[in-house]
């Protein structure tokens, strides 16, 4: 299905979309959800709720440079994918080690349990897709 | 009522995701048909809109508060039609993937609506 001439630096083609509604979907829930949280009752758990607006942010930031597209666009959003995955091991070891620091959840409580795990395995995922978009050389190599 | 509307529109959005991943398993776009299922989905997220702001306005208090279920019932109303947007732009079954995908997201969504106004 090459029919349609594709652009080099287009990321949101084929398995990119799905990439991108998922991540749309976790910008609409932590930013929300963060937002509600900590607009009325931020005392409660002032690091979990700060972390999961930081994650909206994230998510927020990744969604924009897949749907802008481009080189760099790319290289940005690959730091950014290994900087969510390594804030999600961090955030979900934490949780798990040391569950006091926490009175309510994040989103990326237990590695992101609450979400079907989906916190986890986006940025492997894109982590996937991005390496395998950068610009396609010729041949059998991968 | 509101939970019969949240139990049929959580069915009608598995149906969807089943009938849209069946597309995509086949290596095919989404189609008319797949956009009209999409649109049906999408009215029972507007009528379930609808009756949950009008049981609020008759005083009825969803159980985790008001803020969270009208959010929810926003979330619920959008989903849909955002994914099937996506499946337009994107002509291939990668498209029906994330149509699918819309269905699933839209099916937790009505879970945790029933959960919220408590079933």
């Amino acid at each position: 299905m090459t029919a349609v001439e594709e652009k080099p630096g287009r990321l949101i083609s084929g398995p990119g979309m799905l990439l991108v509604w998922f991540y749309g979907v976790m910008v609409v829930g932590a930013v929300s959800r963060s937002a509600y949280q900590i607009a009325t009752d931020f005392g409660r758990a002032p690091l979990a709720y700060s972390l999961s607006a930081v994650a909206g942010l994230v998510y927020g930031f990744i969604t924009y440079t897949l749907v802008r597209g481009g080189e760099t666009a790319r290289r940005v959003a690959l730091v950014c994918c290994a900087a969510e995955l390594a804030g999600v091991l961090i955030v979900g070891t934490w949780t798990v080690v040391e569950p006091s620091a926490f009175p309510d959840a994040t989103v990326w409580s237990d590695y992101g349990m609450g979400y079907v795990f989906i916190p986890v395995l986006l940025p492997l995922t894109a982590l996937y897709w991005l390496r395998r978009s950068a610009v396609r050389r010729p041949g059998p190599e991968a | 009522m509101l939970n019969a509307l949240t139990l049929v529109t959580g069915v009608a959005a598995l149906l969807l995701a089943a009938w849209c991943g069946w597309a995509a398993y086949r290596d095919q776009p989404t189609k008319d048909w797949h956009f009209i299922g999409m649109a049906v989905v999408s009215l029972l997220a507007v009528v379930q809109l609808v009756v949950g702001i009008v049981q609020l306005a008759r005083g009825e208090k969803p159980a985790q508060g008001t803020t969270i279920f009208v959010a929810y019932l926003l979330g619920a109303f959008a989903c849909v039609p955002a994914a099937g947007l996506m499946s337009l732009a994107e002509r291939t079954r990668w498209g029906s993937v994330t149509a699918a995908a819309g269905g699933v997201v839209l099916a937790v969504l009505e879970v945790r609506l029933y959960d919220i106004w408590g079933g």
